[in-house]
């Protein structure tokens, strides 16, 4: 195959099976089930719908929504929010919809990521879009070609961005914060 | 007069603009007037992964310039569309999380107070402008062109919130394509992800997932692929000859923006809807009209 993008799999989890009683931190579901959208966490029975459902899963192995609600309960913290592989839910909402406890996994996993990122660690992209944002206000640096482009194919000009709010913004949700710490 | 606030997005303006001729097009002819947001930030949907609060506030911030115009809001990404959409929803109806982001907002002297409403293009096509008056401004139906849908996750999913389609089995888009003319083809696992937004973090997975969506389209023997969200367009459009590339396999599936489909049988040139700016090449097709 010609794809080369590998992501480092810094913890193949499914590989570590003991669990350790001092690795487990019982309050931690209880830190996920404050956060929006993971409210249903404790409901989980480990059905495996979510999983079978997955598109992602079908192609990675180590990418188990099961698991990943599974191992919240149990409070495996520092072995989630390092492992790159929460990075890889592509957001389709297939388990939100097909779950039979209606636990949200997908909402889950963002918070999964949301504390991940406040302990420190998030991929390269996300702080591209972020600084994108900031500097213009659109996610992605329009070339100055395609903006100038517009008017010749009758296209109205783009609407700006609001810098200064979008910087307090980021302020006050502490995004800024993080990323400095990102970076570090 | 149907009147609405177009929400562009980013990646649109940033490499799709054929999407948006196309649709600026048909929608004049439709006699729908689109306004300019008057300012614009990201929907607030690639922030959500990293920070939920903010995601829900820049969200919140283009809803407020929507209220400030009176104008509901129509989108041609379903990423906007599930951000904005989603936000309006849950801040309309929970007081906690509205006084929360308002709390943010107010520091940009700005105010959320639910106003309006925020429609994908294919659900004001659908609702507001109507399929008949669609139907009405064909001048030449498509009726030797055998298609198929791609109507992308955040269309229609998560049911709870979006609540308007039937995520398994969707529709709206296959009526819109009926109405060209065009047969709409049906194929296994139509409602299966494009993969596009992981494809920054992790490229193999989004391209197998095109790929073998690829394969079921050229298995139901379509001759283009039509899609509504520039995520999905790019991941089966620009990725197409990487994906060809990568597993030694031929497509040449080209895949159209649902209005460039309606402009061809609204008697439009190619030109006029920006076909020639696809990667696939899409001339092929020509015959068939």
């Amino acid at each position: 195959m010609e794809v080369n993008f590998p992501y480092p799999k810094k913890e193949l989890m499914v590989e570590k099976m003991v669990v350790k009683a001092t690795e487990m931190d019982p309050k931690f579901k209880y830190e996920i089930k404050k956060m929006p959208g993971a409210e249903k966490i404790l409901l989980c029975y480990q059905c495996g719908t979510c999983t079978s459902d997955c598109p992602i899963a079908r192609f990675e192995d180590l990418y188990r929504p099961r698991k990943f609600i599974k191992m919240t309960q149990l409070g495996l913290k520092k072995r989630l929010l390092s492992n790159d592989v929460i990075w890889l839910c592509s957001a389709c909402y297939t388990c939100v919809d097909h779950c039979p406890q209606n636990v949200g996994i997908a909402h889950v996993v963002r918070a999964l990521r949301n504390l991940s990122v406040e302990e420190g660690s998030m991929p390269q992209v996300y702080r591209e879009l972020a600084a994108n944002i900031l500097k213009t206000g659109y996610a992605y640096i329009i070339p100055k070609r395609r903006l100038q482009g517009r008017e010749e194919k009758g296209l109205p000009s783009l609407p700006k961005g609001n810098l200064e709010s979008l910087a307090k913004l980021f302020d006050l949700t502490s995004l800024s914060k993080n990323i400095e710490r990102v970076s570090k | 007069m149907l009147k609405y606030l177009i929400f562009l997005g980013c990646v649109i303006p940033y490499r799709i603009a054929s999407y948006e001729i196309s649709t600026r097009r048909v929608l004049g002819k439709l006699g729908v007037e689109v306004v300019e947001m008057p300012e614009f930030n990201c929907c607030g949907l690639p922030m959500d992964p990293i920070n939920h609060d903010l995601m829900l506030t820049l969200a919140a911030r283009n809803l407020c310039l929507a209220e400030q115009q009176n104008l509901d809001i129509m989108t041609l990404c379903n990423g906007c569309f599930s951000s904005l959409n989603h936000v309006n929803k849950e801040l309309k109806e929970d007081k906690k999380i509205r006084e929360k982001v308002n709390e943010y907002l107010k520091k940009v002297g700005m105010e959320f107070k639910g106003k309006i409403e925020v429609k994908h293009l294919i659900y004001a096509l659908t609702e507001d402008v109507g399929l008949e008056k669609i139907k009405d401004s064909v001048q030449k139906p498509l009726s030797q062109l055998n298609v198929a849908q791609h109507i992308g996750c955040h269309a229609v999913r998560p049911r709870e919130i979006v609540g308007i389609d039937d995520p398994e089995n969707p529709i709206t888009l296959k009526n819109l394509i009926k109405v060209t003319g065009a047969k709409c083809l049906d194929y296994v696992d139509e409602t299966e992800c494009c993969g596009s937004p992981i494809i920054g973090v992790n490229a193999e997975i989004p391209l197998q997932l095109a790929r073998e969506k690829l394969n079921h389209v050229k298995a139901a023997g379509a001759q283009a692929l039509i899609t509504v969200c520039p995520f999905c367009h790019m991941m089966f459009d620009i990725n197409q000859p990487r994906i060809e590339r990568t597993f030694k396999e031929t497509f040449g599936i080209p895949v159209l923006h649902y209005p460039q489909l309606l402009g061809l049988a609204m008697g439009f040139s190619p030109d006029d809807l920006a076909l020639n700016q696809l990667r696939v090449d899409a001339t092929k097709i020509l015959n068939f009209i």
